[in-house]
């Protein structure tokens, strides 16, 4: 098979794959130091729901004739809050499912009144590769430089919180705090991805490989480190399979990251059974 | 307001109420497990699941119902098996949701392709229950049946294996089957319902209803039963709004069905929110009776 | 958040309870708690469940403010004292697939609190190292913490309280959960560092006898309110009767102190 059918010409040339590359790189990095802490906290619902609420936003956004980042970003922001105004981690995947659905909801009331502009608003729905500008490239690297800055900041104590909340919480660290930055960090890993790789599949990039990394790693650091390159391995090979293909991103990422975390899981089952063969429980 | 005797003339209008009121129902009573156990994400990812299975069928020009429960039933199973503890069964559910939405987005970009209309998309997406086909009826009355048989015949051994799992096992209850045949139990009920309704509405009738029963109802087994009912309110109310807004001026365009239904269920927990608040202890009483 | 400069405990004494009163949900939990610890002091806060004992906690570590009376660390309101205070709770059940070892987990307690990330070194790794050597768990220091049993797990936590160098180490009841060998083992080990290092304990359990004979004294709860002083002195049917507003009988069980209710009274608190 000669490299031209698998790395046809224009895949690193054409101007907007240029700006795919870097768009899918920066979404790549975000969601992977996001999704360490969405794995980390059991927020897989609330890594689904904020970018699938934000969708509405970007259909009203189309609606007032306005921009449909600003849309994405304000609805995924709201949504984050929503889901953090209970508290109460008990009822989380309650209040989670009734604030997607309120968005939902008013999505379905945005789309049905603006159905002129139905195709620029579902490519938002699979992610789309044509659609990055080079501007918009560039803030998504804003937004990931953002997003770096703020899990550099947050990492100690959002990781005491979420290992052992009570300890925390006791030395000073706010659970409640730390729940409601957590969730406007995974708004802004949603308002990142949203574009590119679509509403209703860019959790998958927050939640799959930071799932295989923490079956792999054994500190913190490592799950992020392994959690990266899985993410950026899988955004790589969306692109290359999209362009080859013209089917959608989303897809691809979605299925990547499965078979990623697929492999994780029986590599962590095989080591676990070599592993208990040889050493001793220590007493 | 329109005239009533027109509404009920409309035979798109009878057909949606009579499949409607079967489904919500379902989904009330099955919903009311569903958010006690805590697991409304798995709740909400089966609704999505079985929306992109029916663009799969629609693409395939099959009969999207069974395609629907098939998918369900698999994708309920392996998110029952792939994770034991709360946050890792949430992470179960992510993963297969992922993987199947992954599929169902292929499928589904491909048919707003091939079918040139966003029409497609968006009533498999949020629900075309004025335009379903009146010949599944009988089959989605079948399926309801045995979805609430189920539910009736696991409802003691499910009530103390959610509310007091290591009590549950001490007294011989296979808390695991129990927890798997809930699942199946509750996929066929909100495939059914994506099938009729798309998938936000599957995930309303199924969660809004049954958190608003929760904070109501003195114990679980009532709740179960408010639970279905103000499914069937909401359904109904959001009908009948939804055929009124096609004359509501400016627009003689119509508001889409799932957005007055999301509206309603989300207005029933409000007020139940503002409900003075029962002493919880009262409802663990009753529900161990 | 910010990481205090280490005041001089004050010569009056670590902690200090004058009046304090808590009401939650419209309930009177503690009701008038006055007690005055030194440093270096251990005292067991025992109590039948329901007693406020966990409230107790809340309100030393500042998480509950009293409805009444006041609380004092070194003589300084507990929510700016949090870096003088080292707290190990009642459960640790960590999720199974956390990838995170043993030594990762008492790493959070020495900066955890802070923004930001810690660049390692090797000073930070010693204090870990001799955090873990003080309750005896180098052996599984980079053990995946899936894999450790309850009791190593209760050791890992209390070193994590032990490594940022508290004056006052609170334990709310440690002794659940473990068998009593193991229970010896953990009361021993707290009690001989605190010994050590001159730490005051607050440790909190419904099961008195693990710890009679390391407690210098006993803060005894019931029915919010409390008796305060030496086991001989506290552990009398009077005292106890009184705080319980029934009659209660204090028996000695081959060297163990069991606490029956009186007969007008269904509840009964037996300990053994």
């Amino acid at each position: 098979m000669s490299t031209a059918a698998i790395f046809p010409p224009g895949l690193f040339t054409y101007s907007f794959m240029q700006n795919a590359w870097l768009a899918g790189t920066a979404v790549a990095a975000v969601s992977a130091l996001v999704g360490f802490f969405v794995v980390l906290r059991g927020a897989a619902f609330a890594a689904h729901a904020v970018p699938r609420a934000s969708f509405a936003g970007a259909a009203g956004a189309v609606l007032v004739g306005g921009d449909t980042l600003v849309g994405l970003g304000v609805f995924s922001a709201l949504s984050a809050l929503g889901i953090a105004s209970l508290g109460a981690r008990r009822d989380q995947s309650r209040m989670t499912a009734l604030v997607l659905m309120a968005a939902l909801g008013l999505g379905a009331l945005f789309l049905s009144a603006s159905d002129a502009y139905a195709p620029e608003v579902y490519a938002l729905l699979f992610g789309q590769i044509v659609g990055v500008s080079r501007a918009d490239a560039l803030g998504l690297v804003g937004l990931l430089a953002l997003a770096l800055i703020a899990v550099a900041l947050l990492y100690r104590p959002l990781l005491w919180s979420s290992v052992a909340p009570d300890v925390a919480e006791a030395r000073g660290v706010s659970r409640r705090r730390m729940d409601v930055l957590f969730l406007l960090l995974v708004a802004l890993a949603a308002t990142a991805a949203v574009p590119v790789v679509g509403a209703l599949l860019s959790f998958s990039l927050m939640v799959a490989p930071a799932a295989a990394a923490n079956r792999i790693a054994r500190t913190p650091p490592q799950a992020m480190r392994i959690g990266l390159v899985v993410a950026l391995v899988s955004v790589w090979l969306s692109l290359v399979l999209a362009y080859d293909t013209s089917l959608p991103v989303g897809f691809f990422v979605a299925a990547v990251t499965t078979l990623c975390y697929g492999l994780a899981r029986i590599y962590s089952a095989l080591r676990e059974r070599r592993g208990a063969l040889r050493t001793v429980k220590p007493a | 307001m329109h005239g009533l005797g027109a509404f009920f003339a409309d035979p798109a209008v009878g057909t949606a109420l009579l499949l409607g009121s079967i489904v919500a129902s379902v989904s009330g009573a099955v919903g009311a497990f569903v958010v006690l156990r805590g697991q409304s994400f798995s709740g909400h990812a089966l609704g999505d699941i079985g929306a992109a299975g029916a663009s799969a069928a629609y693409l395939a020009g099959m009969e999207p119902l069974y395609g629907f429960l098939g998918v369900g039933l698999l994708s309920g199973l392996l998110m029952d098996r792939l994770g034991e503890r709360a946050s890792s069964r949430d992470l179960a559910t992510g993963i297969v949701l992922s993987l199947m939405l992954g599929v169902g987005a292929l499928f589904l970009y491909l048919l707003t392709e091939r079918t040139n209309a966003s029409g497609g998309t968006a009533a498999v997406l949020f629900g075309s229950i004025f335009t379903v086909d009146p010949s599944v009826t009988l089959p989605i009355a079948l399926f309801s049946l045995l979805s609430s048989l189920l539910l009736a015949l696991l409802y003691r051994p499910l009530l103390l294996s959610s509310l007091q799992p290591d009590v549950a096992r001490a007294r011989g209850v296979p808390v695991g089957a129990v927890g798997l045949l809930f699942m199946l139990a509750a996929a066929i009920a909100i495939e059914e319902s994506a099938l009729v309704a798309g998938a936000l509405l599957s995930m309303a009738l199924l969660i809004g209803p049954a958190a608003a029963a929760l904070r109501l109802a003195r114990h679980v087994g009532a709740a179960v039963l408010l639970s279905a009912g103000l499914a069937v309110l909401a359904l109904v109310l959001g009908i009948f709004l939804a055929y009124e807004s096609y004359f509501w001026p400016p627009v003689q365009h119509g508001w889409p069905v799932s957005f007055f239904i999301a509206a309603l269920v989300l207005l029933e927990y409000l007020l139940a929110r503002l409900w003075p608040q029962r002493a919880a202890r009262r409802r663990e009483e009753g529900a161990a009776a | 958040m910010k990481s205090a400069l280490r005041p001089v405990p004050e010569p009056g004494g670590i902690l200090d309870l004058s009046g304090v009163e808590a009401v939650l949900g419209g309930r009177q939990v503690l009701a008038g708690i006055d007690v005055h610890v030194d440093p270096g002091e251990f005292v067991g806060v025992i109590g039948p469940n329901g007693a406020g004992k966990s409230t107790l906690l809340k309100v030393v570590l500042g998480l509950v403010r009293p409805s009444a009376g006041e609380v004092r660390i070194a003589g300084a309101d507990p929510r700016r004292m949090r870096g003088l205070v080292g707290y190990v709770p009642q459960s640790f059940d960590p999720d199974p697939e956390l990838p995170l070892r043993a030594r990762d987990l008492v790493a959070l307690g020495l900066d955890g609190s802070r923004w930001g990330f810690s660049l390692g070194g090797a000073p930070r790794r010693a204090a870990v190292d001799r955090a873990l050597a003080s309750v005896d768990a180098l052996a599984y220091a980079d053990q995946p913490i899936s894999r450790l049993s309850g009791g190593e797990l209760q050791r890992l936590m209390v070193a994590q309280a032990l490594i940022a160098e508290p004056r006052l180490l609170l334990l709310d009841e440690p002794l659940t959960n473990l068998d009593l060998r193991s229970q010896a083992e953990i009361v021993e080990l707290v009690a001989s560092v605190a010994r050590e290092r001159g730490i005051a304990v607050l440790l909190v359990t419904h099961d008195m006898n693990p710890i009679l004979r390391v407690t210098h004294r006993i803060l005894y709860l019931a029915g919010g309110r409390a008796a305060v002083g030496t086991v001989d002195e506290v552990l009398r049917e009077g005292v106890l009767s009184s705080l319980y507003g029934y009659h209660v009988d204090v028996l000695q069980v081959h060297g163990r102190i069991v606490i029956v209710g009186g007969a007008e009274a269904e509840a009964v608190a037996c300990k053994a």
